[in-house]
């Protein structure tokens, strides 16, 4: 793919805090696994809604509500589009991808999970596809398998039959927030419905930076979160086919998810609402009704195929210019990794990586990225990990290589 | 931005390079408690040998960043030999050097000299590095709670 057909430096002045000048340094925002940038696209659709439009949904008769709920509506629309789902009822607005697997683990899960049933997921999950189903598990009694990994972080598919046998669910992630790993998605879940169990995907850093297609995937439900995909913070996404959101319980009560309410009981309204209790965030999802929109017109196969371009390109100025002295989790071949590098440098704590980065303004994580089981099998308490997106380019990999040397001047190593 | 020099003392980094009392101590007779930091995963056991209100031994393990480690490593020096009420005290002054010390002007009366430890002030410019720092007190202090002393 010819990824010249987008102005990737037109691309980086669309967000208006990488312009920033702190100490007479530029900013290099290499932290987009944990949270994303925005631009003046999303930025402004939030204020411009908040300045001339801003109203109640789905509740109130006059103008401004009817252009608010429409609004609204177009957004659910856009991501239903995005992720190529079949139906816009589908999709359910959450408050964060983390509520979005609670929801799952609560409704779906406190239905259909009893004591002995079995859980499967991987050694490279994120806390939030992790604690859910340990609190559910030890209210219920359940079982829970792990796929491990091979020595490159992939997942270690050797034994799956025998791990889904009897499984009621397989949950994992599209892909590692530390690894950076792909896994085999279609696979997975098609393996998951042989064993005759449920496939839920959480798909956190996979929806920003891919072009995904949960049909294709054959997924039951996925989940993601805005603030990853140049949206704001404060929504998830929930996606489900339909059949299997109405057959599940309703999540939390209140206003707006209900059909009518009576002194002896309620009855739920219709999907989507059915999961959406309560004013949810309006301006965010508008935001990120605008973060889709802006995403689209770049074309998401593009975006993958820069940060293809810009994995290999870090990997190898890091590779050359460290050679032993840096080691870097995860698989090697960029057709099965995202532009996530996890890496451990000349045994500096990664948290004095990120304080002596920090003074070149170069941001990246250091800590145990929610994922505390795998990084006891990477035998470490923390990595450092920078992780790159449509607005980098190949000088801000420079400028982590740079820094990294100033790291090694303090130390002494 | 403050600079990495108010951070990184040399004092510091020669501590992290070669930490003082690293190793276990055995339990009973002494008291042992493991720390945690929840955001970034370091940990820290502290073991403490306690006889007649003196802290007559103290060991150190786990791993972290050169601020923990060092912080955890100068702490050791300093309480060792000392007595319960002067560790209590020193526990104060260090977090008020800290800023965290929740009655700053109203800490135990005995006069304790923060000494090499004062090397660690710099980090109160850097916020997020604190409960690096504070961590192994902590733990000392929860190890000392368990043995209920």
């Amino acid at each position: 793919m010819n990824t010249n057909l987008v102005d990737w430096a037109a691309v980086k002045a669309d967000f208006p805090v990488l312009q920033r000048i702190i100490d007479d340094q530029r900013l290099v925002y290499l932290d987009s696994a944990n949270t994303s940038q925005k631009p003046h696209a999303v930025i402004d659709a939030m204020a411009d809604f908040m300045r001339n439009g801003y109203s109640p949904i789905s509740r109130s008769a006059y103008q401004l509500a009817a252009e608010a709920t429409d609004l609204f509506e177009a957004a659910r629309a856009k991501i239903q589009k995005f992720i190529n789902a079949p139906h816009v009822e589908e999709i359910i607005f959450t408050k964060n991808a983390t509520e979005a697997l609670n929801l799952i683990a609560q409704t779906w899960g406190r239905e259909n999970l009893h004591t002995g049933d079995i859980v499967v997921l991987t050694h490279m999950e994120h806390h939030a596809n992790i604690v859910p189903w340990q609190m559910l598990a030890a209210e219920r009694n359940l079982e829970i398998r792990w796929i491990p990994l091979t020595v490159d972080g992939q997942l270690d598919l050797t034994n799956l039959s025998s791990l889904l046998t009897g499984a009621k669910v397989l949950s994992f992630t599209a892909m590692s927030n530390v690894l950076g790993t792909l896994t085999p998605v279609a696979q997975l879940c098609q393996a998951a419905h042989a064993a005759g169990a449920l496939a839920i995907v959480d798909a956190c850093q996979y929806v920003p930076h891919n072009v995904t297609d949960v049909q294709a995937w054959g997924a039951d439900l996925v989940w993601f979160s805005s603030h990853k995909m140049v949206g704001p913070s404060g929504v998830g996404v929930l996606w489900g086919r339909r059949e299997l959101l109405h057959a599940m319980p309703p999540f939390l009560g209140g206003g707006n998810m209900i059909g009518d309410v009576r002194l002896d009981g309620f009855t739920c309204a219709e999907l989507p609402s059915k999961f959406e209790a309560g004013t949810p965030a309006i301006v965010e999802v508008i935001g990120l009704g605008a973060a889709v929109d802006y995403l689209s017109k770049i074309g998401m196969a593009h975006v993958r195929q820069h940060e293809m371009n810009l994995t290999d390109y870090a990997l190898r100025t890091l590779d050359d210019r460290y050679g032993t002295d840096i080691c870097i989790h995860g698989p090697r071949d960029i057709a099965v990794r995202g532009a996530v590098l996890s890496f451990a440098f000349r045994g500096i704590h990664p948290h004095d990586l990120s304080q002596v980065l920090d003074q070149k303004n170069v941001c990246i994580r250091a800590g145990h990225h929610c994922a505390k089981p795998l990084m006891k099998l990477l035998g470490a308490n923390a990595t450092a990990r920078a992780s790159f997106y449509l607005y980098n380019d190949e000088s801000d990999a420079d400028a982590l290589a740079d820094a990294l040397d100033s790291a090694s001047d303090i130390f002494g190593l | 931005m403050p600079g990495l020099e108010d951070l990184y003392r040399e004092i510091i980094l020669d501590h992290y390079r070669t930490p003082r009392n690293r190793g276990e101590l055995e339990t009973p007779p002494a008291h042992m408690a493991e720390g945690h930091n929840p955001l970034c995963g370091d940990e820290i056991t502290i073991y403490a040998q306690v006889e007649n209100g003196i802290l007559t031994d103290i060991k150190v393990s786990g791993q972290g960043c050169s601020i923990s480690q060092s912080s955890a490593s100068m702490m050791s020096q300093a309480v060792k030999g000392k007595s319960l009420a002067e560790v209590q005290a020193l526990v104060h002054r260090f977090k008020v050097m800290m800023s965290i010390a929740e009655d700053p002007e109203d800490g135990p009366l005995v006069e304790v000299k923060l000494g090499d430890l004062e090397a660690l002030q710099g980090v109160v410019k850097f916020p997020v590095r604190i409960k690096c720092a504070v961590l192994s007190w902590n733990t000392l202090l929860q190890a000392l709670q368990e043995a209920d002393i």
